[in-house]
């Protein structure tokens, strides 16, 4: 197997920043964090009337949030054989014809995302492609298995072949004020993850307030946590604006305060085009322009690159595309 | 650039819209419009232009209005007036609902429109002014379906003046014209000379609504259009919203005039940030309330001190990244200004300050109107440009370290328009909240309106309200007609042989709960109708004014009293009036020569009333769109300055001191100038009846010569004038410096007890988000 080390880089926090390596558990700052949820719903909800981009502008925009997708396949019943056409949508997202006119060639998604028994047939379909492949894991979606089984999940992937762990915290450990807990538990799986980079999923539809949102952010980067992520797109509400507001102001505190840049990824509930660009936007103000890159922001999404190409065809063509002229993946 | 360098830069690009739909109105008016008066638009005999402040480009030219056109459109509106008064509440709430939909209907061309003349951006003309203009509309259609039954025996006024400020022009069109219309007035309309053409295409649109011709005129001008509009003796009601020091000339301008008069005026604001509040929230209510919205001034920020580089930095950073530029982009924050704010005076003068730090990320482009915010830390309360006012967008910033400090910084102010507590602790933030001298209280958030809800200021900041029932309220009047001002009484004159007394009784000032002779130490006789002589009463001066507010402002714990504490008291005095009814109403009759039982039972009437009304008034929570409690809070306005009626002497003082000692106000009184012992005598009551010191002071003399210290006097926060004497302009202009509410009656009818509690309190309106 051969891996384009030069792509790679553009993938992985580890390759293009320095890795957060932790901190002790600072409790006095996790019990001062704060997230006003009205004040929150009030940005969240002006946000997208202030920022926008058309036409040229908007294409590259939305060629850039292809970029930044972990194309999604988590169901029951997927098979090598979807997981082989996902990779295979993974490495040609757009139509080739609709790339070439936008000057677009070789636009690829930002990695796949797939569960552990998948992991080996996605490695082995993108193999020489560069695109990373990420495994959730840990009991995913519920983090409720044995914990020694969760923590050996994660390295069994990281052995088939991911180079990115999406990782389940332990919702009650929120729920219950055991911050100590959920610290220990997150180093145990970083330290299991090695050199793949941890995801952690914060499963914010669960935590009950934006508050428990904003601490569980920092704890998770206080334990070394490489990206946070919102949701595993199987909880009744997934990514929201307003959770992805407090999210990503924790991830600046702990950058003025430790210096260390850590990842964001909303996942769930974002398929439409304009959707993705108001995250885009939302980074770009909050965080600037490194947020806009696949080392440090991605979309888990399955149906927004859909809504993408349609978008892309019509600024293309002028004209209102369909889906039935765009290839499956 | 490819799209490939475009992915690579990330860069928003512009992203204008085109302002066609808007120029296209202007030139179906062949690009000069004149003013709308009658349902129609005149021909412009003068015209000045309308230049965009964006460009500089000339956008049309409007009429300079005369004094002949200020005629032409009150004669038009009295005519209108009165038919549209007779219409039923519903016929009238046709036509509003009829206009909030055609705001709607049209919001991108009023946008647009507002947009080109203010220079404000787009998405702040369309996505909160433009919502907020036709909620107005449609609250006002509700209140005018339901005036009939909420507002029995009210009617409008007639004929309104509205003079409005550039910075909104299509909210404070609403804010003023919407209950104007639904009272039943008619209303001539003085946009700002800079911001005319919103006002001329609401007018223009309000044609297709039914709306009578003469019920709305809009005349276009400059201050001197807005003077004459003023003027006009056939204005019952001027409202004002605009600077502190054009609605201090328009206060002094209608003094005595007996026109009504609010005044919605600027200040800055105050945000208070509490080392437990969410900052990043905090930074943005500051971004949404003081930089951004074309704010016409700027706020004070107090942020506790261990916080507050953390604070100022996170602002820093925010400011930063607000982009200033083409109005009609969608990615600008901060457009143009019609009036360039004079940021390089508070520059200059912030560099001349040591310890202060000026933070500016870009100087002012294209001639100043196209403005970078400012933040300025370092500064203390001394600092001028903390005390002055504070032009456009600019945060001055300064450290409390206690919760009792923060309210103190702010309230140490002139002004009083809105205010923001930042806090995660519910019960601290109602604690600020209710202490904070503001018309509008924000707890977590900024810049929050709403039709149902008052906004508007105390102290320089003006009075009366925009919205809600409290606002409707100052577009009404009494049906019952105003009685003639009472005549002046003369005392009874001296007799040619005096008879002596039984033994002396010296009546004294009555000053923070003690009697106290006067500073100058004179007194006038007082006879009976039979030529006895009842005693000599004090003739208090300036001195004694003084000492009497000093002790009234001493007393202002008064106002944290419960109700109920205050009408147990009011229900003792009362008790005590009883006891000594046979005695007050032999002294009435002796002073005035006629009998005295039936006022000093009224009197005692009186007092009841308002210890009922102590212990029962109450707040409102409001129905407006917004997830939280919107809350009308009804308080003391602080310290009252009396001048009672001539006649009635001692239920002219009751009716007026006990409303408003029941609210938690404090007074001063200046009674009855032929008749004051039933005052004097009246120490006594009060002395007994558990009052705290300096609630009530009581200084007898003459109105004439004490009217103007008492109008006059910073410390006082509101005048009522029922004197005989004709004071109502020498009253009115002399409160026009710390723009203190006046209330001239004009008979003892006048002060019935609803009337006297309306005037009696303050409505602040403290917001409460809620959400988890």
């Amino acid at each position: 197997m051969t891996t384009d080390l030069t792509r790679a880089a553009a993938q992985l926090p580890q390759l293009a920043h320095p890795r957060n390596p932790g901190m002790a558990l600072d409790l006095e700052w996790v019990a001062q964090a704060q997230a006003n949820a009205p004040a929150i719903a009030r940005r969240a909800a002006s946000l997208p009337a202030t920022r926008g981009v058309k036409k040229d502008h908007q294409a590259a925009w939305l060629c850039k949030a292809i970029s930044l997708i972990d194309l999604t396949a988590l169901s029951g019943d997927d098979t090598p054989g979807r997981v082989r056409r996902l990779c295979a949508k993974a490495r040609q997202p757009v139509r080739p014809d609709l790339l070439a006119a936008l000057g677009m060639e070789g636009l690829t998604t930002g990695a796949v995302c797939v569960y552990h028994e998948m992991v080996e047939t996605a490695v082995r379909a993108l193999d020489g492609s560069g695109i990373p492949v990420a495994a959730v894991s840990t009991g995913f979606p519920a983090g409720l298995s044995p914990y020694r089984l969760r923590l050996a999940e994660i390295g069994e992937s990281v052995a088939a072949g991911a180079s990115e762990i999406d990782i389940v915290i332990s919702r009650r450990h929120v729920l219950t004020g055991d911050w100590q807990a959920l610290y220990d538990e997150m180093c145990q799986m970083r330290q299991a993850a090695g050199s793949a980079h941890v995801k952690a999923i914060l499963a914010t539809g669960e935590l009950g307030s934006l508050r428990n949102v904003a601490r569980a952010s920092l704890v998770c980067m206080m334990a070394g946590a490489d990206f946070i992520k919102t949701s595993t797109g199987k909880e009744p509400v997934n990514a929201t604006l307003p959770v992805s507001l407090t999210m990503i102001r924790a991830i600046r505190d702990y950058q003025d305060r430790t210096g260390f840049r850590i990842g964001f990824k909303p996942a769930g509930g974002i398929s439409k085009a304009k959707e993705a660009l108001v995250y885009l936007a939302m980074m770009k103000e909050e965080l600037g322009h490194p947020w806009l890159q696949p080392d440090l922001f991605r979309f888990g999404a399955s149906s927004l690159l859909g809504d993408i190409e349609r978008q892309l065809d019509h600024h293309v063509t002028g004209c209102y595309s369909a889906a039935n002229r765009h290839p499956l993946g | 650039m490819s799209v490939r360098d475009l992915f690579t830069a990330m860069s928003y690009g512009p992203a204008p819209d085109s302002p066609a739909e808007a120029l296209a109105w202007i030139e179906s008016h062949g690009g000069r419009l004149g003013h709308w008066i009658d349902g129609a638009f005149g021909t412009p005999d003068t015209a000045f232009a309308i230049a965009n402040p964006a460009t500089g480009a000339v956008l049309a030219h409007v009429a300079q209005g005369t004094a002949a056109d200020v005629d032409a459109a009150v004669t038009s509106a009295r005519h209108a007036q009165t038919e549209w008064a007779q219409r039923s509440g519903h016929d009238r709430a046709r036509v509003l609902y009829a206009l909030a939909r055609l705001v709607q209907k049209h919001s991108r061309l009023l946008a647009l429109l507002q947009t080109l003349e203010t220079g404000k951006p787009l998405r702040d003309s369309h996505d909160a002014d433009l919502p907020l203009v036709a909620r107005h509309f449609s609250y006002h259609a509700g209140l005018a379906q339901l005036s009939g039954t909420e507002f029995p025996g009210l009617v409008p006024l007639g004929v309104c003046a509205a003079v409005i400020p550039w910075h909104a022009p299509l909210r404070m069109l609403a804010w003023k014209v919407a209950p104007a219309l639904a009272a039943g007035n008619a209303v001539v309309l003085k946009p700002s000379r800079q911001t005319p053409l919103t006002a001329l295409l609401f007018a223009d649109l309000s044609r297709q609504a039914g709306l009578p011709p003469g019920v709305l005129n809009v005349v276009t001008g400059d201050g001197a259009t807005g003077a004459a509009l003023v003027a006009h003796p056939g204005v019952a009601k001027v409202a004002f919203a605009g600077s502190t020091k054009v609605g201090r000339q328009i206060r002094q301008a209608v003094a005595g005039s007996g026109k009504a008069l609010t005044l919605m005026l600027g200040g800055a604001s105050v945000v208070i940030v509490f080392e437990d509040a969410d900052l990043d929230s905090a930074v943005e209510g500051v971004i949404d309330g003081v930089f951004t919205h074309h704010g016409q001034a700027g706020a004070r920020l107090l942020v506790q001190e261990g916080l507050a580089d953390r604070f100022h930095t996170k602002l820093r950073r925010r400011i930063e990244r607000l982009r200033i530029g083409d109005p009609l982009d969608k990615c600008t924050d901060i457009g143009a200004l019609p009036a360039r704010p004079e940021l390089d005076r508070i520059a200059h003068l912030v560099a001349a300050t040591p310890g202060a730090e000026l933070f500016r990320p870009a100087p002012p482009l294209a001639d100043g109107r196209f403005c970078a915010p400012m933040l300025i830390t370092g500064l203390s309360p001394a600092s001028a440009s903390m005390q002055d006012e504070i032009p456009g967008p600019v945060g001055v910033a300064t450290t409390f370290r206690t919760p009792a400090e923060a309210v103190e910084l702010a309230n140490n102010s002139r002004h009083g328009l809105a205010a923001s507590v930042w806090t995660e602790n519910g019960s601290l933030a109602l604690a600020v909240a209710r202490k904070l001298k503001a018309g509008v209280v924000w707890i977590n958030a900024t810049h929050q309106f709403d039709a149902a809800a008052g906004f508007g200021g105390l102290r320089d900041s003006g009075f009366g309200r925009d919205g809600g029932l409290e606002g409707f309220r100052d577009w009404l009047k009494p049906a019952k007609a105003v009685p003639p001002p009472a005549p002046r009484l003369a005392p009874m004159p001296a007799p040619e042989r005096p008879k002596a007394p039984d033994i002396d009784r010296t009546a004294k000032l009555f000053i923070g709960g003690k009697q106290v002779r006067p500073d100058g130490g004179g007194s006038r006789a007082v006879w009976s109708a039979q030529g006895r002589l009842l005693g000599h009463a004090p003739l208090g001066n300036r001195k004694d004014i003084r000492n009497a507010v000093e002790a009234a402002r001493a007393a202002t714990g008064w106002a944290a009293t419960s109700g109920y504490n205050r009408a147990q008291v009011l229900y003792y005095m009362a008790e005590n009036l009883s006891a000594r009814a046979e005695e007050f109403a032999a002294r009435l009759r002796d002073l005035t020569g006629t009998p005295g039982e039936a006022e000093v039972e009224a009197a005692i009437c009186r007092l009841f009333d308002a210890a009922a009304s102590a212990g029962s008034v109450e707040g409102r929570v409001k129905p407006a769109p917004f997830d939280g409690l919107v809350m009308a809070l009804p308080g003391p306005m602080g310290v009252v300055g009396i001048l009672c009626p001539d006649a009635a002497p001692l239920l002219g003082l009751v009716s007026l001191m006990a409303p408003a000692i029941a609210m938690g106000n404090t007074c001063v009184l200046v009674p009855s100038e032929p008749f004051p012992l039933a005052a004097t005598d009246f120490c006594q009551v009060i002395e007994t009846s558990d009052l705290p010191a300096g609630v009530v002071n009581l200084v007898t003399g003459a109105h004439r010569d004490l009217a103007p210290t008492l109008a006059g006097h910073m410390g006082v926060d509101a005048v009522w004038c029922f004197s005989g004497a004709d004071l109502s302009a020498a009253i009115e202009a002399a409160s026009a410096e710390n723009l203190k509410r006046s209330w001239i009656g004009t008979g003892c009818e006048d002060a019935s007890p609803a009337e006297v509690l309306r005037q009696a309190v303050e409505i602040r309106t403290v917001w409460a988000p809620a959400g988890v």
